[in-house]
């Protein structure tokens, strides 16, 4: 089964890499972007007997490695 | 006393650690490749500061799930010493032995400079030679020390005296110019509640000798060898008796 896992600095976190890129785009001529956050993306093959087990599993290795929930989100989507 | 310096590919402050702890104190010291499931009976564990798996996915993320350290939580459960230097203090992070997590610095700079440090607490195993309120100069080298914590687990750290090193500035005065990274409250150390593991983003290694024109940190060790020394002695008293 393959899914994406997007991880992203948490709304009340400060993102510098993410300002970083907005003013960098601002500069490029992109005035128009109000804000950048800037996250991670994981693209996994696992196996799962079903799209339940699949989700837990997922949420499980999002909370323990791939995101640190102090500072971060992540969302998880399933193809 | 008996110490460990954890090596995982990417330390690189392993061998300064292992300089003060063996050579600048005479201690019996070994390297723990991050492989070694033991500690081989450390009294003390150093975390050294580095790039452990080349800081990816996040600085001390990796590292923290390794062998070495899933004996450094059980040495740590069992009452003994734990020190994490930088990205050792990342780990520790990570590996949820301390409370808080790393953002980069607020200068979005790797910062590699002299700072103050104010000592808020001298009765721990690592901070008993120095005194409550004294300054100490001492270098960081980082990218991610912009300390975080939600406010609730900040006033907890606070009212339980969990705060060990604060950045400020030469006389003593928390001073946010100073505080480089960003760290909330100007937090440049934490440690357990049971005060035997402590997180540092200062390296004490790198000031702990004469010749590098700074001594500040070497207190730092020489406190854990008095703490260790005058454990082992009172244990030999009970075994005596």
């Amino acid at each position: 089964m393959r899914a994406r896992v997007t991880v992203y600095p948490r709304p009340r976190i400060l993102d510098p890499q993410g300002k970083a890129i907005r003013e960098a785009l601002a500069r490029a001529g992109f005035a128009q972007v109000r804000e950048v956050r800037a996250g991670k993306s994981f693209d996994l093959d696992l196996t799962a007997a079903d799209e339940a087990e699949a989700r837990s599993l997922l949420e499980e290795m999002s909370e323990k490695l791939l995101a640190n929930p102090l500072v971060e989100d992540y969302e998880i989507s399933l193809e | 006393m008996k110490c460990g310096v954890v090596v995982s590919p990417g330390s690189n402050c392993d061998h300064d650690v292992y300089h003060v702890l063996k050579h600048v104190l005479g201690q019996e010291t070994r390297f723990l490749w991050h492989r070694d499931s033991s500690l081989g009976g450390c009294d003390l564990v150093v975390v050294p500061g580095g790039f452990s798996y080349g800081d990816y996915l996040r600085a001390g993320a990796l590292a923290a799930l390794s062998p070495a350290m899933a004996a450094v939580r059980r040495h740590a459960e069992a009452g003994g010493l734990v020190l994490g230097i930088c990205n050792g203090f990342q780990i520790l992070l990570e590996a949820g032995l301390l409370p808080g997590a790393m953002l980069r610095n607020r200068t979005l700079r790797f910062e590699c400079r002299q700072l103050f440090l104010r000592v808020e607490r001298d009765d721990l195993p690592f901070t008993s030679r120095y005194r409550a309120g004294q300054v100490l100069r001492m270098p960081i080298a980082h990218a991610e020390g912009n300390y975080v914590a939600e406010d609730e687990e900040l006033d907890r750290l606070e009212a339980a005296g969990e705060v060990v090193f604060r950045y400020v500035g030469p006389d003593g005065e928390v001073d946010e110019e100073w505080n480089v990274n960003g760290s909330a409250r100007a937090i440049a150390a934490v440690c357990n509640r049971a005060g035997n593991v402590l997180g540092m983003m200062p390296h004490p290694e790198r000031c702990a000798e004469e010749i590098l024109g700074n001594i500040d940190g070497l207190d730092l060790f020489a406190s854990i060898l008095d703490h260790v020394g005058q454990r082992s002695q009172k244990a030999g008293l009970e075994v005596a008796q």
